[in-house]
């Protein structure tokens, strides 16, 4: 009997959290025009959300761009196809692993930051202080966020798949001697503008609305103390991580399932 | 109970307020008047749900059953829009300060203005300058609210409050923490403010000289109840034990120091649990979420 109690109690207070989690989304969403009017606090959110991942989400590209050129030489040297290195390791980045991977460190870097911030806002009472002097804290403290969170994904994405493939280059042409021309014009012939890019940036836009969703409201709905938002922030990023790799294989089947 | 004397001039009224946290009911059909142009004091022991009763003015939180009504509205029926309305009206001083951690001290007394009017950056600059010499801390104008002490993160708030002139101030524990000087001259900061911007003041407030040297009218609480008010003199002579030890101070009375608990010579001799177990009361909120996800 307990046991049906706590299924009952489980599934309502995940219903009500995702209801809370809505209605935060639409908020935060009917906020960003009020975001436009003051591009400061978009720029100033751009610079801590985005920039500063820039040395993260690059070095991590360049390294999986590398083992990406050592595996893939491995395996394609045994076929004889070594010159198609160059579109293995860029379809690979721009259709898989640029959004998937670059969400994931966002989520860990700059989404836990997210998470951590707003909950201790709370904390300090600073959002509170905030709608007592008539300033909505969504429109001024949220929105910027989750706009900023949402434009540089698609960005960080296309960053690291470019560091990612100069990364496979410098291995494969440089260190395996695969031929640096046969590299990026087979590169070239063979990624799909429309099929691998456009559907790349489409997957870390999701991505990317998805991460800052979660990293905000679980910031924004944390009990207001220590422990609470140390677990908040624990739940962005295992919660982010279950949506990114839980969407990403949504989207490829979607994508290219009947390929 | 309803044993309030309604005034015609009141801007706050609260009316047979209930409001439950969790099971624990924080107040229980209370009503209160709130005089303008006054200076009321909410006092009673920690725990007693003071500053929820200001957010419960403030409109932040919402009663279980009962009206609060604010200059003649019901706060708590109001949309958005005019909530936005009515708080601007309204100053809350809050216990931590809760100032934005990431703007000086200029920028956050001058932030409710640059959000709320068309001023021009001379206007804004002479306005905050006027405010802050009111709290004393003209000259800290250029410090982070990570390098103010906490009383004068407080008085920083306090300029702040009143940057937008409000007709009516919220003071959560203005005294809490305050060193002698600063809290003989936030006193004297708080009366002035209240003869001379003609702003009604509510105090949420355990010191009980300080506050009663400005009150012109106080109510204590005690578990969800009014259990006394009056004038300050009525207050100290109240005939309540209940009140005579909270306003003297006495370890023993009505109230005891300790939180209920079963006898101490069994609880030592008899623990069914380690002591040191990391288990939660039962009535601890964080119990039902505990699981992390």
């Amino acid at each position: 009997m307990e046991f049906f109690q706590n299924l009952g109690a489980s599934t309502r207070s995940s219903f009500t959290k995702l209801g809370r989690g809505s209605y935060f989304l639409v908020h935060l969403l009917a906020g960003i025009s009020s975001v436009l009017v003051r591009p400061r606090l978009l720029l100033k959110q751009l610079h801590s959300v985005g920039v500063l991942s820039f040395l993260i989400i690059s070095i991590s590209g360049l390294f999986v761009g590398m083992v990406l050129g050592l595996q893939g030489f491995y395996i394609l040297s045994r076929f004889g196809a070594e010159e198609t290195l160059g579109v293995m390791v860029a379809a690979s980045l721009v259709r898989e692993l640029g959004p998937v991977v670059t969400a994931l460190l966002f989520a860990g870097r700059a989404g836990s930051a997210l998470t951590a911030e707003i909950g201790l806002m709370k904390a300090t009472e600073q959002l509170s202080g905030m709608e007592m002097m008539a300033i909505d804290p969504i429109k001024r403290i949220i929105s910027p966020r989750f706009l900023a969170g949402f434009l540089s994904m698609p960005l960080l994405a296309a960053l690291f798949s470019c560091v990612g493939i100069i990364g496979g280059q410098l291995v494969g042409t440089g260190l395996l001697g695969v031929d640096d021309g046969a590299y990026w014009s087979q590169m070239q012939a063979n990624l799909d503008f429309q099929g691998d890019i456009i559907n790349g940036v489409i997957k870390s836009i999701v991505f990317g609305f998805v991460t800052s969703w979660i990293a905000l409201f679980e910031g924004y709905d944390s009990i207001p103390t220590a422990e609470g938002v140390s677990r908040a922030t624990t739940r962005t990023v295992v919660n982010s991580a279950f949506s990114i790799l839980g969407l990403d294989f949504i989207l490829t089947a979607l994508m290219f399932g009947d390929n | 109970m309803d044993n309030h004397v309604p005034t015609q001039d009141s801007i706050v009224t609260v009316h047979n307020l209930t409001f439950s946290r969790g099971e624990k009911k924080i107040f229980d059909d209370i009503s209160l008047e709130f005089e303008r142009g006054k200076v009321t004091a909410i006092m009673g022991p920690s725990g007693t749900g003071k500053t929820t009763l200001l957010k419960l003015i403030g409109g932040q939180l919402f009663p279980d059953h009962g009206s609060i009504m604010v200059s003649g509205r019901n706060i708590h029926h109001l949309k958005h829009d005019d909530l936005y309305a009515l708080r601007k009206r309204m100053g809350m001083l809050f216990q931590s300060g809760a100032l934005l951690t990431d703007m000086s001290v200029f920028e956050n007394v001058a932030y409710p203005l640059r959000e709320h009017t068309q001023l021009p950056e001379s206007m804004i600059r002479t306005l905050v300058l006027m405010k802050l010499e009111a709290v004393g801390l003209r000259g800290a104008r250029d410090l982070m609210p990570n390098e103010l002490s906490g009383g004068m993160a407080r008085r920083v708030a306090l300029a702040r409050a009143i940057a937008l002139d409000p007709m009516m101030i919220l003071y959560d524990e203005p005294f809490t923490g305050q060193d002698p000087i600063s809290m003989g001259a936030l006193v004297h900061l708080i009366k002035a403010l209240n003869t001379t911007l003609g702003l009604t003041s509510i105090i949420v407030s355990h010191d009980v000289h300080e506050t009663a040297a400005i009150a012109d009218y106080i109510y204590v609480l005690s578990e969800g109840k009014v259990i006394g008010q009056g004038t300050p003199k009525d207050i100290f002579d109240s005939p309540s034990l209940w009140v005579q030890q909270f306003m003297n101070g006495a370890a023993d009375g009505p109230v005891h120091f300790h939180y209920p608990a079963k006898n101490y010579m069994e609880d030592l001799l008899h623990s069914e649990k380690p002591i040191f177990s990391r288990q939660r009361p039962p009535n601890d909120r964080t119990t039902k979420r505990k699981r992390y996800s």
